[in-house]
């Protein structure tokens, strides 16, 4: 397969993913912004989540002030933003453009009509466009996709790329979406423990669906231990870090096969998967919450680099 | 007011290919015709038959309007244009082997050398080339007009990239799911062997280096690309990869295709991207859509490019009034395809017969495409026929003229109902191992009334080409 058809199957699903972030990102910002003030009111969860999405400063230039309204504007509609929705739909359906023939006519379709239904939201006025609308519609839209490739796809290499970016971008994301909890309780370290502070908890566990899953998983109290086990090292979530690394895995494994070679990326993939399947919950806490994610982050990106000079940059020998 | 032939009925009567159709048409009530149409509009969006406009805002993606009304040839009448088909392909092949090598029509003064060698198209890199099988022109696109029951016209030759052959496709699958009916009760030629068939072309003309089964490629300007569906579309069905410049490169004495695996030679590439942009070492240093150094790699053997490059000067303007020329001298044969009559301003008796007949005539520059800097006598004012009588007068060699030609109508749905619309015909011919052609081409038809101009541009669209077994 050409590098430029993987990159770009690759980087599909990594922006359908990055699209599905930005929008249970605006779910947990506006479920937290609900609660009594914890502090500084508002603007100290929004901020944090802009933080947490890595585009903080990008926002502060633009809009100032962090009112939910251009946080929405930021998160969805934004080109300027990459990681916006519709800045993420339009790349991914660009991408799906340039190697249609590596799609199914289900895979082009839903693509192209998410793309079509983005451009009527974007018609539409805003005061019609709630955001619980804005991100469901989001969420279904990823859904369906994801849905199509599973149900019509051929199981070549190309199938392979496109679940390494999911992958990749899933583990990624939630590592950012669980990193907003720390921002959010870091000023208050008085609160843990605290009714809130397992509010918060439950709000992230619904914006990834999973708060059903969670007590169906482990029953009785919500505590931070759990749910970090929960998102982090327990394979039965899909969110998980631990399942996405397992899904990388699984992926670079058939590639290898199938090429009949092994490269840096599969190694690193390795690395990456022995060190989680040893950990237990109590080490990360240890560590520290926010230095583990920062460090899970760092490795994540360190091997989509790998994933990139091995595969799809084109130039390997 | 100027007679055309029907292509359906003649004197009142309908013509033997077409009478199933008559009750087919007879049997479709207007309310049925709309909702099979939006269905074929529906069917084109879905799967993606589109061509983009960039630049003129809104959706890029546009249809060509499709006229589900198909055109008909009989066996008979086929097997004549294909005859034809074949001997002005082979013609010009020979044509381009010969300018780049000993120019032996020029020596012998049937072709001036100016119009060779001073040709824009004319590449001088390839002079002294001999591509494999000594094919240049790999796809020869030739535009056909009719003006009565046996009169065929060439009008243009093609052979560089044409475009197009996906509609040809395309239509035919269309109709096939719509009008079941109609193909279980004609006996109608398959078209869906091209993609094959150009599979087995391209193949057939590997380099001298290649010593396996060729990998082939066809080399796209990428996704921007008006026609980047077609390319898409064809690599598709021969199951080849679809590459862009930056996706290949030059190292040792080979091209190389970057994959997922590693380096994999290419030997074949079907380019659709134009002389001057395949390699910006040897041509426009600028372009970014070819690979540096693919000529000196085709000129050792090691890479095979469709169309040659240079293939463009055999169906320049001034070039074209020489085939029948060409079909003489290289073939021994009589050609079997008139070209139009065409009047060369650059003698001095054409040009005397072309100013007392101007008001009747279409002058075209010789150099000029896409219908700029011409007249068209019986269209225009005599302001504007004397203007350009001025400009004739003073540069003659840079015009010819022909008669404004009485094109064939083929019934075609429009607003009121069922109307005559004017047609031309391109059908695709391979030239490789083997010379193919598939029975049937694109049919573009001017859906304007009165229209003579079939270009998508102008209001032109495409019908299914079908023709009738024996």
């Amino acid at each position: 397969m050409l590098s430029r058809t993987a990159a770009n199957l690759f980087w599909l699903a990594r922006y359908m993913e990055r699209a599905e972030t930005a929008a249970r990102f605006l779910e947990v910002g506006a479920r937290i912004a609900l609660l009594p003030n914890a502090g500084q009111g508002f603007r100290n969860e929004w901020d944090a989540l802009l933080r947490a999405a890595g585009t903080a400063d990008a926002f502060a230039r633009k809009y100032g002030e962090p009112v939910q309204r251009n946080i929405e504007s930021h998160l969805f509609f934004d080109q300027d933003n990459p990681a916006s929705v519709a800045a993420c739909i339009r790349n991914a359906r660009e991408n799906g453009r340039i190697v249609r023939t590596a799609l199914t006519t289900q895979v082009w379709e839903a693509l192209n009509t998410a793309h079509a239904e983005l451009q009527e939201i974007e018609r539409q006025p805003r005061s019609d466009t709630g955001l619980s609308r804005l991100t469901e519609w989001t969420i279904r839209t990823a859904a369906l996709l994801r849905g199509t490739i599973d149900a019509t796809l051929l199981r070549n290499d190309g199938y392979d790329f496109l679940h390494l970016g999911y992958h990749l971008e899933r583990a990624d994301n939630t590592a950012r979406l669980l990193d907003v909890k720390y921002f959010v309780l870091l000023p208050k370290v008085e609160f843990v423990g605290s009714g809130l502070d397992n509010y918060q908890w439950v709000t992230l566990l619904r914006a990834l669906s999973a708060h059903r899953a969670f007590h169906w998983a482990y029953g009785g109290e919500v505590t931070a231990a759990r749910i970090a086990h929960f998102l982090i090292l327990n394979p039965q979530c899909p969110r998980a870090l631990i399942t996405s690394v397992q899904g990388l895995n699984a992926h670079l494994d058939r590639l290898s096969r199938g090429y009949g070679r092994s490269t840096p990326a599969q190694t690193a993939a390795r690395g990456l998967l022995g060190e989680m399947a040893e950990m237990q919950v109590e080490q990360i806490f240890d560590e520290g919450l926010h230095e583990y994610l920062s460090r899970f982050i760092g490795a994540v990106s360190g091997l989509g680099g790998r994933i990139h000079d091995s595969y799809l940059s084109g130039d390997q020998r | 007011m100027q007679a055309f032939f029907d292509e359906m009925k003649s004197g009142g009567a309908v013509r033997a290919p077409y009478a199933q159709l008559q009750d087919w048409l007879a049997a479709m009530p207007a309310e049925l015709r709309n909702l099979k149409q939006a269905e074929a509009e529906a069917l084109f969006r879905r799967i993606g038959i589109t061509f983009a406009v960039y630049g003129e805002g809104g959706d890029p993606d546009r249809l060509i309007p499709f006229d589900m009304f198909p055109r008909v040839f009989t066996a008979l009448e086929w097997h004549r244009l294909e005859r034809g088909i074949r001997q002005r392909a082979r013609a010009l092949n020979a044509f381009l082997a010969d300018v780049y090598d000993r120019g032996e029509i020029v020596r012998a003064g049937i072709v001036p050398g100016r119009l060779v060698y001073l040709n824009e198209a004319y590449e001088k890199a390839m002079a002294g080339i001999r591509p494999p099988r000594g094919v240049f022109s790999h796809i020869v696109g030739i535009d056909l007009v009719r003006t009565g029951a046996d009169e065929f016209f060439v009008l243009e030759d093609n052979c560089r990239t044409p475009s197009g052959v996906s509609y040809m496709l395309e239509n035919r699958e269309i109709m096939m799911r719509m009008f079941p009916d109609l193909f279980r009760g004609n006996r109608i030629e398959p078209v869906d062997g091209y993609p094959e068939a150009l599979r087995r072309t391209l193949a057939s003309v590997a380099p001298p280096k290649c010593d396996r089964e060729p990998t082939i490629a066809i080399l796209t300007p990428g996704h921007f690309n008006s026609a980047y569906y077609e390319h898409s579309f064809l690599a598709d069905l021969m199951g080849v990869e679809l590459v862009e410049g930056q996706d290949l490169f030059v190292e040792g004495d080979r091209v190389w295709m970057r994959t997922t695996e590693g380096p994999q030679p290419v030997d074949v590439i079907y380019r659709r991207i134009d002389d001057a942009f395949i390699d910006p070492l040897c041509f426009r240093p600028d372009s970014m859509l070819g690979i540096a150094g693919l000529m000196d790699v085709y000129r050792s053997g090691g890479v095979t490019i469709c169309s040659a490059p240079g293939a463009g000067v055999a169906d320049d303007k001034a070039v074209y009034t020489f085939v029948p020329e060409m079909v003489r001298f290289y073939l021994g044969e009589e050609p079997i395809l008139p070209n139009v009559p065409t009047w060369q301003c650059a003698k001095s008796e054409d040009l005397k017969y072309v100013l007392s007949h101007l008001p009747d005539l279409v002058v075209k520059e010789v150099h000029g495409s896409g219908g700029y800097g011409m007249l068209v006598g019986p269209k225009a004012t005599s302001e504007q026929v004397e203007a350009f009588r001025a400009r004739l007068v003073e540069r003659p060699e840079n015009y010819i003229a022909q008669p404004t030609l009485a094109l064939s109508t083929v019934p075609s749905f429009v607003e009121e109902g069922v109307a005559p619309r004017h047609v031309d015909l391109r059908p695709y011919c391979l030239v490789g191992e083997r010379i193919e052609l598939v029975p049937g081409g694109l049919t573009r038809v001017a859906l304007r009334e009165g229209s003579l101009v079939v270009n998508s541009s102008q209001g032109g669209g495409v019908k299914d080409t079908w023709v009738l077994a024996q």
